[in-house]
């Protein structure tokens, strides 16, 4: 936990901020509608005497009352998947529609890969890239078990990912929902920060301006791509999009997501970042009692 | 006429017909279609946005829409049926997705025979209809929703849900 004390100063009501992170997180499933409605999904889950809650902002996120989804009919059915609330945000904003060609660049172990498909209604085409084989098992046995039918997986490293397999062509849209130093997931592993170095940030961070680019370049011109991180320092995160901003052909996007956040900031520790990051959102625990987030948009220009 | 094989490295669209077939064995869609006809009644149209294609002998995988054949990636779409053995053999996860279609060899199971079925386990079943493969089905949520295939043989109800799709509910 000492590695968020350097966040004190960016955080209005750093103790509110504090103890959140030391709550266990409520128990959130997202609905997949590829394979049932919100309404049926929530008569299974009656039928075994499980509680749920609608959550305002998205009404395929339920919040229940057990602390094992995965052992109910709408689970083994594949209706419902656990996935963390602010996990849902990234592919909420970029809102790709039926038919069109999206990136996931770090897609496994998947829960936002099936959460683009089921947007689409499974139609056009998700390419699901992870570099880690290991993971993709889990990404393959999700995608499957949700019933996606609409997406390949590549397993490549997303940084020189080329668009050959799919006939050259860019794609309408991108998720990067990057590796990242993950301080935003301490409440649902309170182990998270054990390992916590300036070094591990700094390194991520590098990998990370690589992965947006990438996707930056591999969309098409005027096309979305949505930049995400589940950490709080701003050297993954405003830092990243300052980059890209200067590289690449690219502008941020405001975007609107009914859920209380902060904007991205432009100063930290010396450094001074594109004005522009400020259309970033970032998502603390004690905001909306979830995970910490981050999560940008960005319109290729060109 | 020297005939090409199966390349395990690759996704290959299956031919349509009998007559585009290269490779030998391979299943053409036309079969896939009709095969999922006569089993379980499931009308051909439901696959008409789908295409189907072959990696790993006999490992059918079926995609919402199309890319380029043949294609050297992980994953494309979901498996969706084993052929080239005596009897085809659909996955678990195509009889959860598309099994809601089906008007025969459909059985329907109580909640404690589902809960068997859910756990792997095979049991004893009054069944009259085919021996074979089955759409194991429940009611859940007012509706018969598909649980899986089921192996029906000799009076017995197998369950070949994979281990990490098993569950004790």
């Amino acid at each position: 936990m000492e590695a968020l004390e350097r966040y004190e100063p960016l955080i209005e009501d750093y103790d509110a901020f504090r103890e959140a992170c030391q709550r266990p997180l409520p128990s959130v499933v997202r609905v997949n509608t590829i394979k049932t409605t919100v309404e049926r999904a929530k008569r299974a889950l009656e039928e075994q005497d499980i509680g749920w809650e609608d959550r305002e902002w998205n009404d395929t996120v339920l919040k229940l009352d057990t602390d094992s989804p995965g052992t109910t009919w709408a689970s083994f059915h594949g209706w419902i998947h656990g996935q963390e609330e602010v996990s849902a945000i990234p592919a909420e904003v970029l809102a790709p529609e039926p038919g069109e060609r999206v990136w996931d660049a770090c897609a496994a172990p998947g829960s936002k890969t099936t959460q683009l498909a089921a947007l689409m209604d499974d139609e056009g085409l998700v390419v699901a890239n992870d570099n880690n084989l290991g993971r993709l098992s889990a990404l393959r046995f999700n995608t499957e078990r949700l019933g996606v039918t609409n997406a390949a997986v590549t397993n490549t490293d997303s940084r020189n990912f080329s668009l050959k397999p799919f006939d050259s062509e860019p794609f309408d849209k991108s998720l990067v929902d990057v590796p990242c130093s993950c301080e935003g997931t301490i409440r649902k592993n309170p182990t998270a920060l054990d390992e916590w170095s300036l070094g591990h940030v700094e390194s991520v961070a590098g990998i990370q301006k690589g992965i947006l680019k990438r996707a930056i370049q591999a969309t098409k011109k005027g096309g979305t791509v949505v930049y995400s991180t589940c950490t709080f320092a701003p050297e993954e995160n405003e830092a990243v999009l300052d980059f890209v901003l200067e590289e690449e052909d690219c502008r941020m996007v405001e975007f609107d997501i009914d859920l209380e956040s902060r904007p991205g900031i432009t100063d930290w520790e010396g450094d001074s970042y594109d004005e522009s990051v400020e259309k970033a959102k970032r998502f603390y625990p004690h905001l909306n009692d979830t995970g910490g987030f981050f999560t940008a948009k960005l319109e290729v220009e060109g | 006429m020297s005939q090409k094989t199966n390349n395990g490295q690759q996704f290959d669209r299956l031919p349509e017909t009998e007559e585009d077939r290269e490779v030998g064995e391979r299943a053409t869609r036309e079969e896939v279609v009709e095969w999922w006809d006569e089993r379980f009644e499931i009308p051909p149209e439901t696959f008409e946005e789908f295409t189907f294609w072959e990696k790993g002998k006999g490992k059918i995988w079926i995609l919402h829409g199309e890319v380029s054949s043949p294609i050297r990636i992980e994953a494309l779409g979901m498996k969706f049926l084993r052929t080239r053995q005596r009897h085809w053999k659909p996955t678990m996860n195509a009889v959860q997705r598309f099994g809601r279609e089906a008007s025969k060899n459909v059985v329907e199971l109580d909640r404690e025979q589902a809960r068997r079925f859910a756990r792997g386990e095979d049991q004893d079943l009054d069944w009259e209809g085919d021996w074979g493969y089955l759409v194991a089905a429940h009611e859940l949520a007012g509706e018969l929703e598909p649980l899986g295939v089921g192996l029906f043989l000799h009076g017995e109800l197998q369950s070949p849900v994979p281990k990490g799709r098993q569950r004790d509910l």
